[in-house]
């Protein structure tokens, strides 16, 4: 015991006056772990502490305060007590005694066993002895720590103080200016409104001492160390602000008055915070100040030339609104918010008559917001506005003031979350049903394609809304769109045709499948009828299909395409073929989230076209006739119809499905195909001679077997492999060896690890190799396709044996004959296939396998760069701007340093496809530049600037954007370069293609504004 | 644009923005050469920022495509300019600001010619002298203030 008081005498010796700091720390530790107590500290402390020095007293309480620091939890109720008596009489004395007394009290705030009375004790002493706004920052900082703590735990206590805790507090801030003391300050303010402390007769203080700061102008410094941005600032001052209504009599001059100003963010701020009042406020304390607050904001929303300030009005409007329609209704006064929805259209309302002028846009916005705040509100508006926009519409007859009128509706017609009616409410425009409907009809049959595209939205936007199309109308509007579709060639106006009526179908099926469907079924089997009706019916045919009973009627017009189109009838061209295709996919989409659409195309649709498939390539086989549903392209489109149907079957129907297919596949079993006229023996997986032949069907295979769920198993799947691996390693024809390949690949990736799938992986790794090894074979390219593919599918689960496959293809990167193909197969390797190993799919596909495989590879790569003959790293380069352009954006930034070198080889290499894939990987990288980047400026503008004049369109379109991008690096980076890329740019200025003038045109003009007053 | 200041013209009739121009397969086409024609200028003017409304020139009817005048072969380019209002003081900043886009966007064989309409200004003669001064553009342009407005109106507006 005695050599422990000899320690820790020794140990406050050397701190006290050998001014040693870490023995505070060992102290401490000391009193954590039961070596010495604090009344022995104190008591160690004594001569110190009782010292003629002021500067040794110091020390002394230091200590203390340091050591309480780190053990204030371990304290008794009677120690704590002794303890802030004593801090509390150290308030008193010399002014470098403070700071550590403060700190010490900071600590014992934090004591759970504080006594009570004691948080009154402290707070009194503080407010009594201390000025606070002499201290320095930090300990400033722990003032207000000490608040906010005690206000976390002694609330009551606090409470009993009443108006003196406010005015205490307003004393302590009062002339504040360290950010991040302000956001304590801030937090303690926030505590006092929000938690119910009397402010007494101090409201007006507390809210000059907090309001003296908005709107708040901060600019963090330049390293921006303490990561305080001006938004937290504002958002916490607005929280203060705004969170009692005691504060309106002064905030909302205050905010008047600040409108004014010239700074835009204090607008914004400004606007901002009043439309946080509208939260807390009642019309009671705004009445006083509406006409003023309505004349600001309507001021700001029709002058101003920024967007932000106007949806910050339009917010505040809408919030005051809202705010208003809360109130009670009295007998005896008037309805505040009629009065004030008065003003607002007074002002507004006759904009709306001059549709050819400026206004008439703020004013509907603004009339828009007041109406989107409640359904009283729009009750209001809607009474007073949509018969005068419907008679001026009437009245007038050019287009574009149509088009003007129309559009303005519209924002009225669309209800906001806000202002939706009540159950059991009607809709606001229940009494101008008939009048808008018939506007709209007539704006239908307009010649004008703007005024049309509006009247389709705002009939998507009555058919929304209950009660505001009746059967009729509903009638009515798809024969319009019907017409339309038929009619119009307008590009802007069929899509937005299209659109609604997919809108529109969805709510009204009957209407669609009686008026519309029948009508357009015809037109797309007619021998008159021009492509381009064709394609616009096809389209609108799946974007109507969303309802079983609608896809009942769709889907076998869209087959019939495809039946008409293989017996030859009707003339359709591939293109149609392919698009109906197209339009079949689309509806399958809807199999997801319904199962009977589901079943309807397993059951009806793709038997129908595995069958016409087949009748196709059987009847080219045997006749040598080619029908449209040979075509590779029509193929390819047929393949996204099977595997989104099969991707969305469930369990059972999904194993029903394998195993028609595959038997079908295997057994040539045609059992379930309609139309039952194929011959018994046919065998689609033998590899054949003629192109058009059975075996490229190996595609609607892989469509169904590669999408099924996981869990579904394939039935005789070793059997299926093998056929598989020889159709790929012997086919001549690429359609079909490279679907076989990527069905095996399919099949592959969902297979269970285990023995079985590496007896697969085995066998065919052997014929790979031996087919590669044979430099004269014919068959090498076929080989490398089914590596490719193997490669992706165990690379994407990754599976151990997908680093000897992709080693093998870094390999082949300098085979003479097939290192170009390997460089374009990197890029099917990092990128998603459409059609197979997608998760869409379900295949196995693990996150982040890209930055995986790049983390793993791409050393090999650049060595095997640098290795290379001079005529091969352009293979090496091509497969590395593969990868990298595949990688994440945030990959890339962070592997950029290393890669930047050979980047910059690639964009000197004399191959356009390499240049041209390196300038697309650049130009994200070089929104956002990396240090590294920045080292290499120079190097990259050389570069840049050459390519801007190479023979090639797209090289240098993609070369222009880059300098583009490059324009908006950090002033100081890139100014060195400005006068040598104007001038470099203006020779593209004269290219003889206008595509790459537009570029060099937008680049220019933003190199020159870069440091140019009013630029950038 | 303070909240004190009044607009001269505070509600100006607007006009509609044509639509992009439509590509066609020529665009793309490598061995085709495209001439520089009156479209072409007309979208380098069409979006330049008026100096006190949120609006563009064109949505203003201050300039047209019918206004434009280009002959590629001889490097000629002349422009007309129309004021929303006769006593408009924007007149000059205007004109200036559709000369440096000019100047900036085309090679320098062109010669540029901007004026305003004629007769629909009221000092429209002093405004086309200094336009054509080729030494009164680039003395503006030194003026810090000036090239701070004409770049402001050339300047994609950020939202």
């Amino acid at each position: 015991m005695a050599a422990d008081n000899s320690v820790l005498l020794g140990l406050v010796e050397e701190f006290v006056s050998g001014q040693v700091d870490s023995k505070a720390a060992e102290t401490a530790t000391g009193v954590k772990t039961g070596q010495f107590t604090v009344l022995q500290l104190v008591e160690a402390l004594g001569l110190s502490l009782t010292s003629s020095q002021p500067q040794t007293r110091g020390r002394g309480v230091q200590l203390l305060s340091q050591v309480l620091q780190e053990c204030y939890s371990s304290l008794s109720e009677r120690e704590v007590e002794v303890l802030i008596a004593f801090y509390e009489n150290r308030l008193k004395d010399h002014y470098v005694i403070t700071p550590h007394v403060l700190k010490g009290l900071k600590a014992l705030t934090k004591c759970s066993v504080l006594p009570p009375g004691s948080a009154v004790s402290i707070l009194k002493s503080i407010f009594q002895d201390v000025h606070v706004q002499s201290l320095m920052v930090v300990d400033r900082s722990c003032v207000y720590n000490i608040l906010i703590s005690l206000m976390e735990s002694r609330e009551e206590e606090l409470k009993g103080l009443g108006a003196d805790f406010i005015f205490g507090f307003v004393q302590s801030v009062d002339g504040e200016r360290d950010p991040r003391n302000l956001l304590l300050a801030f937090q303690v303010a926030r505590n006092i409104i929000h938690r119910g402390y009397d402010l007494g007769k101090f409201v007006e203080e507390l809210f000059e001492v907090t309001s003296c700061y908005f709107p708040i102008d901060f600019s963090p410094p330049p390293n921006d160390p303490h990561g305080i941005t001006q938004e937290e600032l504002v958002l916490s001052l607005r929280a203060v602000l705004t969170g009692t209504s005691q504060f309106a009599e002064f905030l909302l001059p205050l905010i008047i008055e600040k409108l004014d100003s010239d700074v835009q963010s204090s607008k914004v701020d400004s606007l901002q915070t009043l439309a946080a009042c509208g939260l807390t406020y009642s019309h009671k304390e705004l009445a006083e100040f509406l006409p003023g607050l309505w004349s600001s904001v309507r001021r700001e929303v029709f002058q101003t030339a920024s967007e932000k300030v106007e949806s910050a009005g339009l917010s505040a409007l809408s919030a005051l609104v809202s705010c208003l329609s809360r109130s009670v209704l009295n007998s005896d006064s008037e309805d505040v918010l009629q009065v004030f929805l008065n003003l607002v259209l007074k002002d507004c309302q006759h904009h709306l008559c001059e549709p050819d002028l400026k206004l008439v846009w703020p004013s509907a916005k603004l009339l828009q917001a007041a109406a989107g705040a409640s359904y009283r509100a729009s009750l209001i508006v809607s009474a007073a506005v949509i018969p005068a926009l419907l008679e001026q519409y009437n009245n007038r007859t050019q287009c574009a003031q149509r088009r003007t009128l129309l559009e303005v509706l519209q924002g009225f017609v669309q209800p906001t979350a806000l202002s939706r009616p009540a159950d059991g409410e009607d809709s606001v425009l229940v009494a101008f049903q008939q009048s808008l409907c018939s506007v709209v009809f007539s704006a239908l049959t307009e010649s004008s394609a703007g005024l049309q595209v509006t009247a389709t939205r705002v009939i998507t936007a009555l058919g929304q809304q209950p009660g505001l199309l009746a059967q009729t109308d509903v009638e009515k509007a798809v024969d319009h769109l019907t017409r339309l579709i038929l009619e119009e060639d307008d590009s802007q106006v069929s899509s937005a045709v299209v659109e609604c009526s997919g809108s529109l179908a969805r709510l009204h099926p009957k209407g669609f499948i009686s008026r519309m469907i029948p009508p357009l079924k015809e037109q797309i089997l007619s021998d008159e009828s021009s492509a381009a009706v064709r394609q616009r019916c096809v389209t609108a045919l799946a974007s109507v299909s969303s309802q079983l009973s609608v896809v009942q009627e769709s889907a076998p017009a869209l087959l019939q395409v495809l039946a008409s189109a293989h017996t030859g009838s009707c003339g359709f061209s591939v293109e149609e073929v392919t698009a109906a295709c197209v339009s079949l996919q689309r509806i399958a989409l809807h199999a997801r989230d319904s199962e009977e659409i589901g079943r309807f195309f397993q059951d009806i649709i793709i038997p129908r076209l595995l069958g016409l498939c087949l009748q196709a390539a059987l009847q080219s086989r045997d006749s040598g006739r080619c029908s449209p549903l040979t075509d590779e392209a029509v193929l390819s489109a047929v393949v996204p119809v099977i595997s989104t149907t099969c991707a969305a079957l469930r369990s059972e129907s999904a194993s029903r499905m394998a195993t028609q297919t595959v038997s079908l596949f295997l057994d040539g079993d045609v059992s379930f195909l309609p139309e039952n006229a194929f011959p018994s023996k046919i065998q689609l997986l033998q590899s054949q001679t003629e192109s058009r032949g059975p075996s490229q069907l190996v595609c609607l295979l892989m469509a169904c077997v590669c999408s099924l769920p996981c869990s579904v198993e394939i039935p005789e799947v070793d059997r299926l492999l093998v056929q598989l691996e020889d159709l790929s390693c012997t086919c001549p024809h690429l359609f079909s060896y490279t679907f076989a390949a990527k069905c095996f690949a399919g099949l592959v990736n969902k297979r269970p690890a285990g023995e079985a799938l590496d007896a697969v992986l085995q066998r065919v790794m052997k014929r790979i190799g031996m087919e590669l090894e044979n430099v004269s074979s014919a068959q090498r390219t076929q080989a490398f396709t089914l590596l490719l593919w193997v490669a992706k599918a165990l690379l994407l689960r990754y599976h151990p044996l997908s680093t000897a496959l992709t080693d093998k293809l870094f390999a082949l990167l300098s085979d003479p004959a097939l290192g170009c193909q390997v460089a374009d197969g990197f890029g099917v390797l990092m990128s998603d296939s459409p059609d197979v190993l997608n998760r869409d799919c379900h295949a196995d596909v693990r996150i982040m396998y890209r930055q995986r495989f790049f983390a793993e590879n791409s050393t090999k790569l650049v060595q095997g760069f640098n290795s290379a003959e001079q005529e091969k790293k352009s293979c090496y380069l091509k497969a590395l701007s593969h990868i990298v352009s595949n990688l994440p954006r945030q990959v890339q930034l962070t592997e950029l340093p290393a890669l930047l070198p050979l980047l910059l080889e690639a964009l000197s290499c004399a191959d356009q496809a390499v240049q041209l894939s390196t300038l697309s990987c650049l130009q994200p990288v070089l929104m956002e530049p990396p240090p590294a980047l920045r080292n290499q400026l120079e190097a990259l503008f050389s570069r840049l600037l050459a390519l801007t004049t190479s023979p090639a369109m797209k090289v240098r379109i993609a070369s222009l954007q880059c300098v583009h991008a490059l324009s908006r690096l950090p002033e100081h980076l890139v100014l060195p370069f400005r006068a040598r890329v104007l001038k470099a740019l203006a020779v593209p200025l004269d290219d003889k293609k206008r595509l790459v003038r537009k570029e060099a045109v937008v680049a220019r003009g933003e190199w020159f504004l870069l440091g140019s007053p009013g630029g950038r | 644009m303070s909240g004190g200041t009044r607009l001269e013209n505070a509600n100006p009739l607007i006009f509609q923005r044509s639509g992009e121009r439509l590509l066609t397969a020529t665009d793309e086409d490598e061995d085709v050469a495209d001439p520089i024609d009156d479209r072409e200028i007309f979208d380098l003017i069409r979006s330049i920022n008026d100096p006190e409304h949120p609006l563009s020139l064109e949505e203003l009817n201050v300039v047209e495509q019918m206004r434009v005048n280009v002959k590629d072969e001889e490097s000629t380019v002349s422009v007309e300019f129309t004021p929303t209002i006769p006593h408009c003081s924007m007149a000059t900043l205007i004109g200036l600001s559709i000369k440096v886009k000019l100047l900036r966007s085309l090679p320098d064989r062109f010669k540029i010619d901007v004026h305003i309409t004629p007769g629909t200004h009221a000092s429209e003669d002093a405004v086309n002298k200094q336009l054509a001064d080729k030494e009164r553009v680039a003395a503006a342009l030194e003026n810090s203030q000036l090239l701070e407005v004409v770049n402001q109106c050339l300047s994609t507006r950020t939202i």
